[in-house]
Order: C-alpha cells, then structure tokens, then sequence
C-alpha cells in the first residue's frame, strides 16, 4: 500500500504567502494608517457622536416626497441609459463581430474598450460640462459605459451564434440588416434581452451615486444634505438608497431562480 | 407568385396597447430625467466641452507632475490592498457565522438553538447593511469623521468588500462538498475545527481566487473614491477636473488604465500561483 504525504511541502505558496503579507504591511506603513488607532477611546467617541447626528432620520412628508422623487429619477436615469446603451450596442455589435471586414472590427473593439474603462464617475464629470448640471448628464454618463460593457457582451453573443441562417439568408438574396434581423437576431435576443435586464440592475445601483458630481438622482440630494451639515435628512436619503438596492436584490434573485426553475 | 394577403394582424389590438403603455412609461421617465438632447449642441455647452477636450492632447508629461501621479497611483494600491486586508477581518468572522453547513443546530437538537438562530439573523442583517451601501457613500460619510485622505478610503473598502466577501464565503462554503464538515460536526467536533478540517481544504483555491479578484474591484473603486476626497488617483483627478485641466486629466485617466491593466495582471498571477 502506498502511503502519500498528507500535503507536499508547497515552498512557492509559501512565498506567495508572505510575499502577499509584506505588501499588505507595506501598504499600512506605506498610508501610515495604524488600524488600532480606530479603537482609541477619542476615535470610538468621534464616531459615536458624528452617528448620532444622524438620528433621528427626518420623515416629515415634504422631505420624505422629496427623496421619493430622487428615488424615481434614479430609476428613470439608470433606465433610460441602459435602453440607449442597448440600442447602441445593437449597431455596435455587428461591426463588433466582424461583420464588416477586419478594420471595422478593430476599430469597434478599440472604442468599446475605451468607453468601458473610463469609469462611469468620470463620465459623469465630463457630461457635466458637455451637458450642464442634472439628470440628462448621469443619464449620458451611464449610457456611455453601459455601451462599452453591453456592446461586448451584444458582439460577443453575435460571434458564438452559428452564421448558418444568416447565411442562408444572404445567399437567397437578403441585404445584410435583412439577414441579421430575421436570421441572427431571434435567435440571440433573449440573450441579449437578459445581458441588458442584468446591465440595468447595476445601473440602478450606480445611478444612486452619480449624483455625487451633480449627475441627478439620489446622490445628488445626498451629497447636498450632506454639505449643509444635515445629517437627520441624509440619514433619510441613505435608508431610501438601501430599499432600493435591498429591493433590487431581491427582485433579481427572485427573476433568477424562477428563470432556472422554468429551465429545468 | 401569389401572395396570401391577410386581412388584418390578430395581434394588432394587443401590440397597439402594449406600444402605448411603452411610451406613456419612457415619456414620464424622460421627463424625470430631464431628458433634453438639445442641451448636447448648445453653443455654450459645446464651447465649454471642446475647450476642455482639446486640452486633453497632449498629456501633462512635466516630471513634477508625474511624480505627483506616481505617488497617487501607488496610495491608490496601497489603499486597495489595506482595505482588502481588513476587509478580510470582518468577512471571516462574518462569514462563519452565517454558513448554514456549519450550524450544529441544524443537524439535531442543540443547546441554545434560539440565541443561534438570533445570532445568525442579526449577522445577516449586518451584512446586507455593509454591503448595501456603496463604498462611495460610506467614504463620503468617513471623510467627515477622518478627514480627507486615504484612511477613510480603506475603512470604506473594508466596511463595503467585508459584507460582500462574507456573503460569497458563505455561498462558496455552501456549494462545496458539505459532507466532510457535516460528518465532523455529528462526530461532536467544534465548528471551527469542521471548518478547518471539513470545508476549507476543497474550498481554499475557490476563497482565494475571489478574494484576488475583489482585490481588484477594490483598486477600481478606490480610483472612484477619490473623487469625494479620500486619497488616490480620483482625489487628483477630481483637482485637475475642477480646474478644467485637460493635461492633466489625460495623464492621469492614461495612468489609470494602466493601473488597471496591471492590477488585472497582478490577479492573474495569483490565482496561477494558488492554483
């Protein structure tokens, strides 16, 4: 019978390991952030009192239909977006899975993956200034992004899809939008349709703190309450954020499983 | 060739409803979100934007300044890498808690089955608190107890990837092969020693892996951070916008890819080298 060492001397993880260590020791000294100064007696006190400014949260009816509103145009933003994004992505995938010659491929890959590493904060900023103050702004911002994210996902679905009814279409004399319509597309859109429902849940989520640089929604009102010092008001913005995002967790979830379930 | 006219769609009523409703709902949504493509052109608008775009090219490259951007972008990984690091403190403890294929009241009667249960439900709540409030929102909030700076940055990666992390601990160590640990705990073994003996062994690679790659959703968000003033790259890019300084911006943004290019690398050889 052979007996096996229960584990092989593993040197390389070893190094790894400490290797990480040291960089996250690095790193502390490197900040010069010592965790257990957080729990000091003035740290611990400083925290205790900036939280209980925020209590008790302000539910006057005035303010609460304010947040209300705040809550639907966060909504209507990332909804909006992720609906343009999505349209965009349509024209954007065919070029994307090289349906139109190599260039055009290169070229389309090369903007997708511009617009999708510049983050959508830094959207928001720039449609700020393009656009002005408001919602318009976060709504271009997160379209942008969703655009580079989706138009992948749209070209990458297009490209695993089997040409063979497409095709076949060409070949009986359809133009290329014939053909992509009645020979590609049915087969790929509940994909796609699932792509962007899963796009528009994180944009729910992002749409909440666009307004951070003045981009509409939640945020917005967050960041003003905030700087005004009101923190009672604020603490009202934070709980409508977690109902939402709670919320749209659950829904998800929910529409996942019964998705599965009907699969099988 | 003879074609087969029909005289009316059967759908039509139906799709004529569902085509109104669809458009009742997107007009009351684009008037929420102040939809006004028009702002695009404005003339003032457009004068601002391409003013500021064309600054972009070419890039601030002046040494004083990209030693400026070097030292941000290595607080940006210091940050992430600070935050992940505690992070980890919270979601372990967090995440042992609520794993339901380590409950010993679940496999017979236990002692204090009640104050388990409460146990279990209070730390669930805590986690869907943590993680459900954007980092950003919570370095927003850091910033005004810890003032500007990193420090509120790393408690706000910690706070947010902490409830996150926990939550997929859980549902890694719930998925993986349960009957060792399950076995340990009828045999009467501790909870920690299932743990350790039972689930960590087929599970180990899997935790890694993700807690590598959270590291890197960490870098990401702590570029993002900055721009509510807790340290990094976002903080100075934040200034350069401010000030409409294109140069600066397009360094900075250029170096910002690359910083998640590397980090992208950075993961990848980690997850080889645990593999």
């Amino acid at each position: 019978m052979n007996h096996y060492p229960a584990r092989k001397f593993c040197l390389k993880c070893l190094i790894t390991l400490l290797l990480i260590a040291l960089f996250i020791v690095a790193s502390f000294a490197y900040l010069s952030f010592n965790p257990l100064a957080l729990f000091t007696k003035q740290a611990m006190g400083d925290i205790a009192t900036y939280t209980g400014r925020f209590f008790p949260p302000d539910l006057t009816p005035a303010f609460l239909q304010k947040v209300w509103k705040g809550l639907l145009q966060t909504l209507a933003i990332s909804a909006l977006a992720t609906l343009l994004a999505a349209i965009a992505s349509l024209f954007l995938a065919l070029p994307a899975a090289g349906q139109f010659g190599y260039t055009a491929k290169v070229i389309t890959r090369f903007l997708l993956n511009f617009l999708r590493s510049v983050p959508e904060l830094v959207w928001a900023v720039l449609m700020v200034l393009a656009v002005g103050l408001g919602p318009f702004a976060g709504t271009l911002a997160l379209a942008l992004h969703t655009t580079g994210v989706l138009g992948r996902l749209f070209g990458e679905t297009l490209e695993n899809h089997s040409p063979s009814s497409t095709k076949a279409l060409r070949l009986a004399g359809a133009s290329y939008t014939q053909a992509f319509m009645y020979g590609a597309l049915p087969g790929i859109f509940s994909q796609l349709l699932s792509y962007s429902l899963y796009r528009w849940e994180m944009n729910i989520r992002m749409a909440t703190i666009l307004g951070f640089v003045g981009a509409g929604g939640l945020g917005q009102i967050l960041y003003y309450e905030l700087s005004l010092l009101h923190e009672q008001q604020a603490s009202t913005v934070i709980m409508a954020m977690l109902v939402l995002v709670i919320g749209v967790d659950m829904i998800s979830n929910k529409l996942r499983r019964v998705q599965m379930h009907s699969l099988g | 060739m003879n074609k087969v006219h029909h005289p009316r769609d059967p759908a039509a009523l139906k799709r004529f409803l569902v085509t109104c409703v669809a458009v009742a709902i997107l007009w009351q949504m684009m008037q929420l979100a102040q939809f006004d493509v028009l702002a695009l052109f404005e003339e003032r608008n457009l004068k601002v934007f391409a003013n500021f775009l064309v600054q972009f090219f070419p890039p601030n490259l002046q040494a004083t300044f990209l030693m400026l951007v070097l030292k941000a972008t290595i607080e940006t990984l210091a940050m992430a890498t600070a935050g992940i690091a505690l992070a980890l403190l919270i979601a372990v403890p967090l995440g042992l808690i609520i794993t339901y294929s380590l409950s010993i009241s679940r496999i017979g009667p236990a002692s204090g089955h009640q104050f388990a249960k409460l146990g279990r439900y209070l730390a669930r709540m805590l986690m869907l608190f943590l993680r459900g409030i954007p980092e950003i929102i919570w370095a927003l909030l850091l910033v005004r107890v810890f003032g500007l700076g990193p420090v509120a940055g790393v408690l706000a990666i910690a706070i947010t990837y902490g409830g996150m992390l926990a939550k997929v601990y859980s549902e890694i160590l719930e998925t993986e092969n349960t009957l060792p640990a399950r076995a340990l705990l009828l045999q009467g073994s501790g909870r920690i020693n299932a743990f350790l003996y039972g689930l960590l062994p087929g599970a180990s690679q899997e935790l890694a892996s993700y807690t590598v790659y959270r590291w890197e959703c960490a870098v990401r968000a702590s570029v993002v951070m900055g721009f509510v003033g807790a340290g990094g790259l976002g903080q100075l890019m934040d200034q350069s916008m401010k000030m409409l300084n294109g140069g600066e911006v397009s360094t900075i943004l250029i170096m910002f890819l690359l910083l998640v290019l590397l980090a992208d690398y950075i993961s990848l050889i980690i997850r080889r080298l645990l593999a």
